[in-house]
């Protein structure tokens, strides 16, 4: 019995770890989606290079600019102005604070009007850099993790120094992870002559379909828009996809060492209790009953593991960590994102996996003839 | 007509390629109301005939029937039904479930039926007291003696008011005092519950309690002694 107690835990445990493995790959590539799906506003289009896949491989012409700013679509400021931010992504290589290891770090040059247009974001601390200096402000996530990004600092990048004057969240969206500055200065530090991407924010919503229109019509232009969301949704697809696909081949190799374990214990637990498997048998309990009953108790232990699972992968929650995203091929930070819908998937995962685990050997019990079983001491 | 009729039964057994014969042409009638004392040495075949009347087991030749049912052509899942209704199967070793309170394992029989849970209750309470252990039902089968614990199987026995009570060495584990206890309320469920019980037995002092005598040796029905009612 105390042998039994034994495999019995090492069986839950061996399905909790399964689930939590489960739990917490599926809470990275929730994370990971999250954070680059809140990056995109509804409101805002990005206007990149007819059929550039990433900012990082398009091209926007200087004499682009006034074309699209100038679209009936695009919204305005009090100013008058338009709502449109001309940009340039470059990527810096700065040392992790982690490892002294360089990293690769997004800095992106923007244009006056970009907190504006991108208005989730906020400074807290600090203010935001002026137009016309080597001024920056850092996000939030790459604080701290690479050197010489926190506030009054400064750092070398391009060829130049730069000061590190504010810092801003954004809703823990992928701009966290990036340095921004202005884009007439990033230019020439990095001797690029054009921008690579516009995002503008639109009038409404509603709006989209005709400013792209408007956009591909345009002889003039050899550029196309996308809504802000699904590029961002886009740009998350590859790196979830390889997460997903991964920690499913990880996790069902684990599953099938849990599974062998609910199967071993519940051959081991039809073996001790065979003369009370007769003892019902010859009280009239059919053998789909049996079979039942040591399902039942097979998903019953699984379920225990699973819970244990869960709440093994739960404190990752809302921990934050990096990962170099496929599409810009630059450090991410995002947050372990772990939903009600995880859990009851890992839970269904577990009981799934004792039904599995727990199906040969009930049939077994259901099938020792009774007279025999009996006999067993 | 009589309640049991096995006619002719022979049982063999095959371990490696070997047919071990148990039982050799049989035959026996019970009567309703009967309490029959099974006797014979170890090996006779008392738990193979047994086993065959509660359709746990099943003959290679011959037939059985009991009422109105040739148990022998059920089908397996027929056969489970028809024993939670018509067997009641008291063991030697009780085979009490020792996670289940005394009520819990007298209740076991009733989960087959349709009964409501407060039927169920009444029945329960009523079996524990038939064997005097109404007063026992929350207790587990390690808090019991074995003459208690036995008791408690009689109840399990008996909850559903089954047609035939089969006792397998009721008493073979039990101090003498204990048996006798046992024996007289399976005396009692004969003569003032009119059940008919059949007894598979080595100790003398227990088949004597018997209303009929059967011996049964090296598979055949040998000797066939009628005590004194
Ligand atoms: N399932 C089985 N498989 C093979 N042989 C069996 C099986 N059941 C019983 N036997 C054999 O049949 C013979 C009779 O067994 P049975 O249990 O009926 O004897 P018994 O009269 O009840 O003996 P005891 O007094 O020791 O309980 C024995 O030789 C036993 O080994
Ligand atoms: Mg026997």
């Amino acid at each position: 019995m105390i042998v039994r107690k034994g495999t019995a835990a090492m069986t839950a445990g061996g399905i909790a770890m399964v689930v939590a493995v489960f739990v917490m790959t599926l809470a990275i590539a929730q994370g990971f989606r999250q954070t680059l799906v809140v990056s995109g506003s509804p409101q805002n289009a990005i206007v990149l290079r007819k059929s550039a896949t990433a900012e990082t491989v398009s091209a926007v012409l200087r004499s682009d600019v006034p074309i699209v700013e100038a679209l009936p679509q695009v919204a305005r400021g009090p100013d008058g102005r338009p709502l449109s931010s001309s940009e340039l992504v470059v990527i810096i290589a700065l040392p992790r604070q982690s490892d002294n290891q360089p990293a690769n770090v997004p800095a992106r040059g923007v244009g006056p009007k970009a907190f504006e247009v991108r208005d989730n974001l906020k400074v807290v601390d600090g203010r935001r850099f002026a137009p016309g200096t080597r001024e920056i402000n850092v996000g939030k996530a790459a604080v701290g993790r690479f050197k010489g990004l926190t506030l009054g600092s400064t750092v070398k990048f391009g060829s130049a120094t730069w000061n590190v004057v504010g810092i801003f969240t954004a809703d823990d969206a992928a701009f966290e992870s990036e340095v921004w500055g202005d884009v007439d200065l990033m230019m020439p530090a990095f001797q690029r002559d054009g921008y690579q991407s516009m995002t503008v924010k639109l009038a409404d919503p509603s709006m989209f379909e005709s400013f792209n229109a408007t956009v591909t019509g345009d002889p003039r232009l050899y550029l196309e828009a996308q809504r802000e969301q699904d590029y961002y949704a886009e740009q998350s697809r590859a790196l979830t996809t390889v997460i997903r696909v991964f920690g499913t081949f990880v996790t069902l190799i684990l599953a099938i060492g849990a599974v062998f374990g609910a199967m071993n214990t519940m051959y081991a637990a039809v073996a001790y209790r065979t003369r009370e498997i007769g003892t019902l048998r010859a009280l009239g309990f059919s053998g789909s009953r049996i079979v039942a009953a040591f399902l039942a108790e097979s998903m019953a232990l699984a379920l225990v593991g699973g819970v244990l699972g869960c709440l093994l992968a739960l404190p990752v929650h809302g921990m934050s960590t990096g990962t170099t995203n496929f599409s810009s091929f630059s450090e991410v930070a995002f947050k372990f994102r772990i939903t009600p819908a995880l859990l009851a998937g890992g839970l269904i995962f577990s009981v799934v996996m004792g039904a599995v685990g727990g199906l040969l050997p009930a049939i077994r019990a259901a099938r020792i003839p009774v007279a025999r079983a009996l006999r067993e001491i | 007509m009589a309640l049991i009729d096995l006619r002719d039964v022979t049982k063999s057994y095959r371990r490696d390629q070997i047919e071990i014969p148990v039982l050799d042409g049989v035959t026996i009638t019970v009567d309703g109301g009967d309490f029959l004392g099974l006797m014979g040495p170890s090996g006779s075949g008392k738990s193979t005939l047994l086993n065959l009347l509660a359709g746990i087991d099943r003959p290679t030749r011959g037939s059985i029937r009991i009422g109105e049912v040739e148990i022998s052509r059920l089908s397996e899942r027929a056969l489970a039904g028809w024993r939670a209704r018509h067997i009641g199967f008291i063991f030697q070793l009780y085979n009490l479930i020792p996670v289940l309170t005394a009520f819990e394992n007298v209740e076991l029989p009733l989960l087959l039926t349709s009964l409501s849970k407060k039927q169920r209750r009444d029945h329960v309470m009523t079996a524990l007291g038939i064997v005097g252990l109404g007063d026992r039902e929350k207790h587990y089968p390690r808090q019991l003696s074995g003459g208690q614990e036995q008791r408690v199987a009689i109840a399990r026995a008996i909850v559903t008011d089954p047609t035939l009570l089969l006792a397998d060495e009721p008493t073979g584990d039990l101090d003498a005092k204990s048996a006798g206890e046992v024996l007289t309320l399976l005396q009692r469920l004969n003569q003032e519950f009119k059940k008919t019980i059949v007894m598979v037995t080595h100790d003398p002092h227990a088949a004597e309690r018997a209303a009929r005598l059967l011996h049964l040796e090296k598979g055949t029905l040998v000797e066939q002694v009628k005590v004194g009612a």
